[in-house]
């Protein structure tokens, strides 16, 4: 900040915004320390204090409080809740609101832990604890962790974060300049900051952390930029690292031992994180860990997905590229692995294999089993056996045309030739598009109903190669990347998806893509939002749709229910459009550039005359405020 | 009264005349093509036009990465970005005032003597190239090679470097210059550079195309909103008559040129 009224050289410094100067501080010697290391005047106290581990292992248990953004530990975001349900949803109206006064892409799930609820913005990442015990949930108080703006430049898909989480007493959350930071739930005072990310390198982090016993599981995002995925272990108490896992490299860095019994041959092997790639491609192999984790207390494990290989393309990056685009299940206290599954070996499509896996007891063939469930980028709904990794069954919940599933005996994803791309060749109508099938929005499972609810695309791609393209003073020939509407037309949908039988059960058509998440009650019904903000419940059997309210601003966020102080169960969502396919509206991109936003803006092109940006917190309640 | 008269003839005078301001944006760490202590040839660019127009200068600062235009010339912070790619679909292009070609590094005492791609050594050696991160895009060096089947000789470098430092770029060339890589294919203008003062060979990449859409020669024009044709004409006549102002600038930072197709 030294620049705001410095004359450098005969040149001003702009004072007008706020972007520029930020990121004029990382290149100033000045300002470079903050950048670096943790000596803000906030970590530099002595935070850390005792750490109950209260519960989040019992508390997501509660169906009156959201403890986590997943709802629980198998990331079923199911509740069994019910006084809202198919018979008078039609009554929901807005109780209460918040506007955040933002507007980036808003992602993130509201907590509800007591009479408290808790919410983390976009960049700057503010946490705001609200009071549902007073009338219109004034806020309790509210935490600002000050992020540097030069992360605004580095993260790739807008300035979204996906949620915070809660446990002993704490929220803990991530910064988009890659902290993560434990504030106490009661106070709002910082217990202690960790930088965990470094943004000079790329790295940025937008993850809601997951709290298991005492550990903060956090993972960095920035494959764009030929980062090195992790997923890092943080003490609860203390902030400090326990464990860091790497997802590409040899062994000892990805914590691989004697204990790793991945299921398939293509998996087993020594340091296959350094083999599976040319040269040391695997220091920059991407596999990024910036989606979402389940846990199985029972087993003890955790699971969680990885992204795509970076930043190489297919050509430049022969072999499999481990431990990218697939999924680990580690130990919680040291975060040995136990078993991988790759989704996606040698991935040719950007397709990240970080979506959620939702953890559940089925019946499969006739036989019990535990599964993780997980609807992948690539298009296909994975039922794995969660102890071994072992795939059960992989079907195309959408249209599928660039793999034919996968092969049940080597586990390996069936490609299909015509649909891979190189440089300097058209390749048309690949599907699904690079944000695949379905893209980070969490889907919700009921064992009520058995039902899978998925919110998702519909898009398909060309590639092809545009003109010259320049990037930190360096020309290059870009790809142009063209999303367009899969069949059908509609791109997106709501697909209810029976998992034990690998078959649709039924399918909501949207006209714009799904990119909201999903929850579902125990009064059988679905809620999600639609990116020109409508709110929308339906049936969770049939999903026949049962109401609809149309908030400010399209809905890319994940909805919650809980049971208020007064005992009455509210709906909660955050809208504000945005994220990887909303900058068209939040950005403000030029819809008559095809290829802006990476190719978003030109199959989006109407979405701007559908909505605008801003943030805004809805809950709905039966009867609503009064 | 005549006094009073003098003073409103000087005020309107003023009023007359408000001084000029050239609203540049530029990468505030990206040398040798700008920083924000205004050492870089594009500063020195927009100095010699700012004086060429008797304007001062006033700058947007945002690194050049995905969303630089967006951020800076697509908002009105700012006018001009000193280099761009001719044709470059975001802007409107002046013509050009360079052309340069990615360059084969090397260190002098290694005597390689390197210039062509289709050079039978360069599978034995270990080679620098950059990387860009976005999808399917990546530098043409790094295409060229890996189309030749060369990948496990193959360090890359992340195009965005260490932002943390002064000069990210340079880490490429100074790799070569240590001798942890045997070569490096770099872009001309940041290879010229950071080479200047050291025992480095550079010798422009052949073929200089490998395809229509694999050239390694490039030509540079300064960029404006494509709305802003006025702009662009006025920018244009000061790239022909300050031509050799030009030459002489790039020619200080070592920016190697190559001839026109």
């Amino acid at each position: 900040m030294v620049c705001i009224n410095g004359t450098v050289m005969g040149t001003r410094c702009l004072t007008a915004w706020a972007l520029p100067l930020c990121v004029t501080a990382i290149a100033s010697g000045a300002c470079q320390k903050q950048t670096l290391d943790n000596s803000r005047p906030e970590s530099a106290r002595a935070l850390a204090g005792s750490f109950t581990s209260g519960n989040p292992a019992e508390l997501q248990k509660d169906d009156g409080q959201w403890v986590m953004p997943a709802k629980n530990y198998a990331a079923t975001r199911f509740s069994g809740l019910d006084e809202i349900n198919a018979s008078n949803v039609g009554q929901l109206n807005v109780a209460w609101t918040f506007s955040t006064g933002m507007v980036s892409g808003h992602e993130a799930a509201p907590l509800v832990v007591g009479s408290t609820m808790y919410l983390v913005t976009p960049f700057p990442n503010i946490l705001y604890a609200f009071d549902l015990s007073r009338p219109g949930a004034p806020i309790k108080w509210k935490y600002d962790p000050k992020p540097l703006g030069a992360s605004k430049g580095v993260a790739c898909c807008d300035l979204v974060n996906r949620g915070a989480a809660y446990a002993g007493g704490r929220v803990f959350f991530n910064t988009l300049d890659g902290r993560t930071i434990a504030v106490d739930a009661e106070s709002g005072e910082p217990k202690w900051i960790t930088q965990l990310g470094d943004i000079n390198k790329g790295e940025t982090i937008t993850m809601a952390p997951l709290v298991v016993k005492d550990k903060v599981l956090v993972g960095n995002s920035g494959g764009e930029f030929g980062v090195r995925g992790w997923l890092t272990a943080l003490d609860a108490g203390t902030g400090k690292i326990a464990w860091r896992a790497y997802s590409t490299g040899p062994d000892k860095d990805v914590l691989i031992g004697p204990g790793f019994k991945p299921h398939y041959t293509m998996d087993q092997g020594k340091d296959l994180g350094i083999t599976t790639w040319p040269g040391e491609g695997w220091r920059t192999g991407g596999g990024t860990v910036w989606g979402w984790l389940s846990y199985d207390p029972e087993l003890n494990l955790i699971y969680y997905g990885t992204s795509n290989p970076g930043p190489w393309n297919p050509d430049q990056r022969p072999g499999d590229n481990k431990w990218t685009a697939g999924m680990f299940a580690r130990v919680p206290e040291t975060g040995e692995a136990r078993w991988f599954y790759q989704t996606s070996p040698h991935d040719l499509f950007d397709h990240d294999g970080v979506n959620e896996l939702v953890l559940a007891d089925l019946t499969v063939n006739g036989q019990a089993r535990k599964v993780a469930m997980r609807a992948d980028r690539n298009g296909l709904l994975y039922v794995l056996d969660r102890t071994t990794g072992q795939v059960l069954s992989a079907a195309p919940f959408g249209f599928v045309n660039s793999n034919k599933g996968v092969d049940m005996q080597t586990g390996r994803l069936i490609e299909v030739k015509e649909k891979q791309t190189t440089q300097g060749i058209v390749v048309r109508d690949i599907c699904p598009a690079a944000p695949g099938m379905k893209d980070w929005q969490p889907m919700s499972f009921s064992p009520r109903t058995g039902l899978l609810y998925i919110p998702h695309q519909n898009l398909c791609e060309d590639v092809e190669a545009m003109s010259a393209s320049y990037i930190a003073g360096t020309p290059y020939v870009g790809a142009s990347v063209v999303y367009k509407p899969g069949p059908g037309g509609n791109r997106g949908a709501l697909t209810a998806w029976d998992p034990a039988q690998a078959k649709i059960a039924w399918e909501v058509k949207e006209n714009f893509p799904v990119w909201s998440g999903t929850v579902v009650t125990a009064g059988d019904v679905v809620f999600y939002g639609t990116m020109d903000g409508w709110f929308k419940a339906v049936n969770a059997k049939t999903g026949a749709p049962l109401w609809q309210f149309k908030c400010g601003s399209g809905i890319i966020g994940q909805p919650i229910t809980y049971k208020g102080p007064d005992g009455h169960q509210y709906i909660a969502v955050l809208s504000g459009v945005g994220g990887w396919p909303g900058a068209i509206v939040s950005a403000d991109l030029d819809p008559r550039d095809a290829t802006a936003g990476n190719g978003w803006g030109g199959v989006l092109a109407d979405l701007k005359a559908a909505t605008t940006r801003g943030g805004m917190l809805y809950v709905f309640s039966i009867g609503g405020g009064h | 009264m005549l006094g009073l008269v003098v003073v409103l003839a000087l005020a309107a005078g003023c009023q007359r005349a408000p001084h000029r301001v050239i609203r540049v944006c530029a990468d505030p760490n990206n040398l040798p093509f700008s920083n924000q202590a205004g050492e870089g040839f594009e500063n020195r660019l927009a100095e010699l036009l700012a004086a060429d127009r008797h304007a001062s200068l006033d700058y947007t600062w945002w690194a050049e990465r995905r969303g630089f235009v967006r951020h800076t010339l697509q908002t009105n912070a700012c006018d001009v970005v000193m280099g761009v790619p001719s044709g470059y679909e975001q802007a409107l292009t002046t013509k050009p005032y360079y052309r340069s070609s990615y360059v084969f590094v090397s260190r002098r005492d290694r005597h390689l003597g390197l210039g062509s791609l289709d050079d039978p050594r360069l599978p034995s050696l270990r080679i620098g190239v950059q990387m860009i991160g976005d999808d399917f895009n990546n530098s043409p060096p790094a295409h060229a090679l890996s189309n030749r089947g060369m990948v496990r000789n193959i360090v890359g470098f992340s195009v965005y470097g260490d932002y943390a430092r002064p000069s990210p770029l340079s880490t490429i060339v100074d790799a070569v210059d240590r001798g942890d890589i045997d070569a490096a294919v770099v872009w001309g203008p940041a290879a010229g550079y950071f080479a200047r003062r050291k025992p480095l060979d550079l010798a422009p990449v052949t073929p200089r195309a490998d395809s229509a859409t694999l050239p390694f020669t490039f030509e540079i024009a300064m960029g404006v909103r494509r709305t802003d044709a006025a702009l662009r004409d006025e920018l244009n006549d000061f790239l022909a008559r300050r031509h050799g102002d030009i030459a002489r600038i790039l020619d200080e930072y070592g920016v190697p040129r190559v001839e026109g197709p």
